[in-house]
C-alpha cells in the first residue's frame, strides 16, 4: 500500500494514475479525438478509441493509408491534443496536462521542419533541444553542452557540429533534427514520417540507427510512417491505422497479412516471410483483377 | 561549441558603447558654432564630474542645451525602432519586416495627429494614440496577410505597404484641413525629424523605452525557437501565445514612442538587426541589445548627416535612411526571391 501511495504521490498533476509496472512508458487506453465540424459543414473525422502500451527497448510503427488518422494519433501522443475519451499516459503522467516544458522533457516529436529564416550552426539548433531544461535566457551550462555533444554522437553527427544547417544533405539534416529531440533526454521518442526525404540507403540508416537507439538507450519510440518494408523489419510491434479505427496492433508476422493489409491500402498485395523470420510486402499484378484499370 | 555567455553578451556591448560614445562626439563637434574635439571631451568630462559652472556659457549651451539634447532623442528613438524591428521580424517570422515598411509607422503618426487634433493639451494622450494607432495597424497587416490561416510573406509586406500607402493619404487629408498649422514643420515631422524637441521629459522616454526593449529581452530564447519553427518551439515547451503578446505590445509601444518623438523614420527597424546578425549571429539573446545600440549608433550618424550635408539647411533624418535602406531592402527582397 505505501509503494502505491508513493507512485500516486510521484504522479503529480498528471494524477490518479494506477502503478503501473515501471517497464511501460507509453499507456493508451481507448483514446478518442474528433476535430470540429468546419464552416463548410464537411464531417469531422474521428479517431479511435485506440488502446496499446509501449515499453522501453520498443519500437512502434502506425501505418495506414492517408487521412487514416495517423498524425491525429501522433499528436495525442504529444500531448498537443487532448483526448475527447480515454487517456494518453507517458510515465504514468497525461501528456496533455503536462506543463509544456515539463512535457518536452519527456516527450521529443521530430517533423518536417520548417524552413529556416536566419541562418543557424548546427550545434546551435541541437542546443534548443534544451530549452525545456532552462529558464528564461538560459544561457547554455556545461551540462546542456554536452547533453548536446552527447545527442550528436548517438546520430553519428559529431563532425557535422559547426556547420551551418541550410549546408546539411537531407539525411544529414535529418539525423541533426534527431539529435535535437534526443537532447531533450525523453523517455518517448515520436517520429512523423521521418524517411519521407531520403534514399532508400538514408532510411536504412536512420531506422538502424532508432532501433540501436532502442536496444542500447531504452528510448520508446513510435514512427509514423509509409514504409510497410522497413517498419515491419525494425518494429517490435506494428500499429494499423484504417479511417479513424485501429484494425490490428501487434507483432509484424500478426499484422501482415494480406487479407488484412489489401483492403486498407487499396492495392494487390502478396505478404511473405522472409528468413529472418519477418514479413515481407510485395505487389501483386496491378494490371488485373479488381485492382486493374478502372474507368 | 561556444555558447553564448552573458560575458560574450556584455563584451560586444561595451564595443559597441564605444562606437556610440564615439558618433556622439563626432555629432557633438559638427556644426554651425566650431568646437575642437579636446573642448568638448573636456566639457563632458567636466559636467560629469558634477563641475557645469566651470565650462564656459558658449559651449554649455551649443552641447548641453542644443546639441545633446539632440542627440539624446536620436539614441533612444534609433534604439526603439531597431529593436521593434527584431521583434516585428520575429513575431511575424518575416526578415523584412520594419516598422515604417509594413504601415505600423504610418499608423502611429495618424494616431499622434488625430490626438493633435482633438485632444493637443492633453499630457502623453499623443503617447498613448500612436501606441494606439502602431498597435491597430500591426493587427490589421497581420489578418491581411494571412493566407488560409498561413502568413504568406509577401502578401504581408504588400499589405504593410498598402496599409502605410493609405495611412498617409489620411494623414494628408487631415492636414490639409488643419488650416493655420505649420504644414511644413508636420510635413518635415512626417518624413522623421528630430528637429523639434518633443514636449516630453527625456528621462521619462528613456525609461518607458528601456522596460519596453527589456520586455522584449525576457523572450529573447523564446523568440530563437519561434523563429526555427512555431510548432517545433511549441513541441519545445515555448508558450508561443504569450511570447508574442509580449513582443506585439512591446514593439507596438516602441514604434509609437518613436514615431511621437521624431515621425516615422524609417528602415532603421529592418538594416540594423540585418547589420547585427551579420556581425554578431542570429541569436536574440546577442540580437536584441546590439540592435539596441546599432540603432542609436544608426541615428545619431543619420542625423549628423542630416544636419550637415546640405548645410546651412538641414534635411530631415528619414530622408537620409531612406535613401540608404530602400535600395537595401531591395537588395535583399530579391536575394530571398532568386
Amino acid at each position: 500500500m505505501s509503494a502505491r501511495g508513493a507512485s500516486l504521490e510521484g504522479a503529480g498533476r498528471g494524477g490518479n494514475a494506477p502503478p503501473e509496472s515501471s517497464d511501460v512508458r507509453l499507456h493508451v487506453e481507448q483514446a478518442s479525438y474528433a476535430y470540429a465540424v468546419t464552416d463548410r459543414g464537411a464531417p469531422k473525422f474521428a479517431l479511435g478509441p485506440v488502446s496499446f502500451k509501449a515499453s522501453r527497448h520498443e519500437i512502434i510503427s502506425i501505418l495506414g493509408p492517408n487521412a487514416s488518422g495517423k498524425s491525429t494519433l501522433l499528436k495525442l501522443l504529444a500531448g498537443v491534443f487532448k483526448p475527447i475519451s480515454g487517456f494518453v499516459r507517458v510515465d504514468s503522467f497525461d501528456a496533455s496536462e503536462l506543463e509544456p516544458k515539463a512535457r518536452a522533457q519527456k516527450v521529443a516529436l521530430v517533423q518536417q521542419e520548417s524552413a529556416l529564416l536566419f541562418p543557424l550552426r548546427v550545434w546551435e539548433f541541437v542546443l534548443q533541444g534544451r530549452y525545456p531544461y532552462g529558464r528564461r535566457l538560459r544561457f547554455e551550462s556545461e551540462e546542456d553542452c554536452l547533453m548536446a555533444g552527447n545527442a550528436l554522437a548517438q546520430v553519428g553527427a559529431t563532425d557535422l557540429r559547426d556547420r551551418w544547417m541550410e549546408q546539411l544533405s537531407g539525411g544529414e539534416k535529418q539525423r541533426v533534427i534527431l539529435a535535437r529531440a534526443l537532447a531533450q533526454q525523453p523517455a518517448l521518442l515520436l517520429l512523423d514520417e521521418p524517411t519521407q526525404h531520403l534514399d532508400i540507403g538514408g532510411k536504412l540508416e536512420l531506422l538502424r540507427r532508432l532501433r540501436r537507439l532502442a536496444d542500447e538507450n531504452r528510448y520508446t519510440v513510435v514512427v509514423v510512417t509509409h514504409e510497410l518494408n522497413l517498419a515491419a523489419e525494425f518494429s517490435d510491434r506494428i500499429l494499423l491505422l484504417h479511417r479513424g479505427k485501429a484494425l490490428a496492433c501487434g507483432p509484424p508476422a500478426e499484422v501482415y497479412q494480406r487479407e488484412i493489409l489489401e483492403p486498407v491500402f487499396d492495392a494487390p498485395l502478396d505478404v511473405e516471410i522472409a528468413p529472418s523470420g519477418r514479413p515481407r510486402v510485395m505487389l501483386r499484378e496491378v494490371n488485373e483483377g479488381p485492382w486493374g484499370p478502372r474507368q | 561549441m561556444q555558447p553564448l555567455t552573458p560575458r560574450r553578451i556584455l563584451g560586444i556591448c561595451a564595443l559597441l558603447g564605444v562606437v556610440l560614445f564615439v558618433a556622439v562626439v563626432i555629432s557633438l563637434r559638427l556644426g554651425a558654432y566650431p568646437m575642437s574635439f579636446r573642448a568638448i571631451l573636456t566639457s563632458l568630462y567636466e559636467s560629469v564630474m558634477g563641475r557645469g559652472d566651470q565650462i564656459p556659457t558658449d559651449y554649455q549651451m551649443v552641447i548641453f542645451g542644443l546639441r545633446l539634447p539632440r542627440i539624446a532623442f536620436g539614441i533612444i528613438v534609433g534604439g526603439a525602432l531597431a529593436v521593434s524591428g527584431a521583434g516585428f521580424q520575429a513575431l511575424l517570422r518575416n526578415p523584412l519586416a520594419d516598422p515604417y515598411v509594413l504601415g505600423v509607422s504610418s499608423g502611429a503618426a495618424l494616431g499622434a495627429i488625430v490626438s493633435l487634433i482633438f485632444a493637443p493639451h492633453v499630457p502623453l494622450a499623443m503617447q498613448g494614440a500612436a501606441f494606439a494607432g502602431a498597435g491597430i495597424t500591426i493587427l490589421a497587416v497581420y489578418f491581411l496577410g494571412r493566407r488560409g490561416g498561413q502568413i504568406d510573406s509577401s502578401t504581408l509586406l504588400l499589405a504593410g505597404i498598402i496599409s502605410a500607402s493609405f495611412l498617409s493619404a489620411i494623414i494628408m487629408f487631415l492636414m490639409t484641413t488643419l488650416s493655420g498649422r505649420d504644414l511644413r514643420g508636420m510635413a518635415f515631422w512626417l518624413m522623421g525629424d528630430l528637429q523639434t524637441p518633443p514636449q516630453l521629459p527625456l528621462g521619462f522616454l528613456f525609461f518607458v523605452s528601456l522596460a519596453a526593449i527589456g520586455a522584449i529581452y525576457t523572450t529573447a530564447s523564446d523568440l530563437n525557437l519561434i523563429l526555427t519553427g512555431e510548432q517545433e518551439a511549441r513541441h519545445l515547451g515555448v508558450n508561443v501565445a504569450r511570447v508574442k503578446l509580449v513582443v506585439y505590445l512591446s514593439a507596438s509601444l516602441l514604434t509609437g514612442l518613436a514615431v511621437s518623438v521624431s515621425g516615422a523614420i524609417g528602415y532603421v527597424g529592418l538594416l540594423v538587426p540585418h547589420v547585427m546578425r551579420m556581425l554578431f549571429g542570429s541569436d536574440y539573446r546577442i540580437l536584441i541589445p546590439a540592435s539596441a545600440l546599432g540603432g542609436a549608433i544608426a541615428i545619431v550618424a543619420a542625423d549628423t548627416l542630416a544636419r550637415t550635408v546640405a548645410s546651412p539647411t538641414e534635411l530631415p533624418v528619414g530622408a537620409m535612411t531612406a535613401i540608404v535602406g530602400a535600395p537595401v531592402f531591395i537588395y535583399l527582397l530579391r536575394r530571398r526571391v532568386g
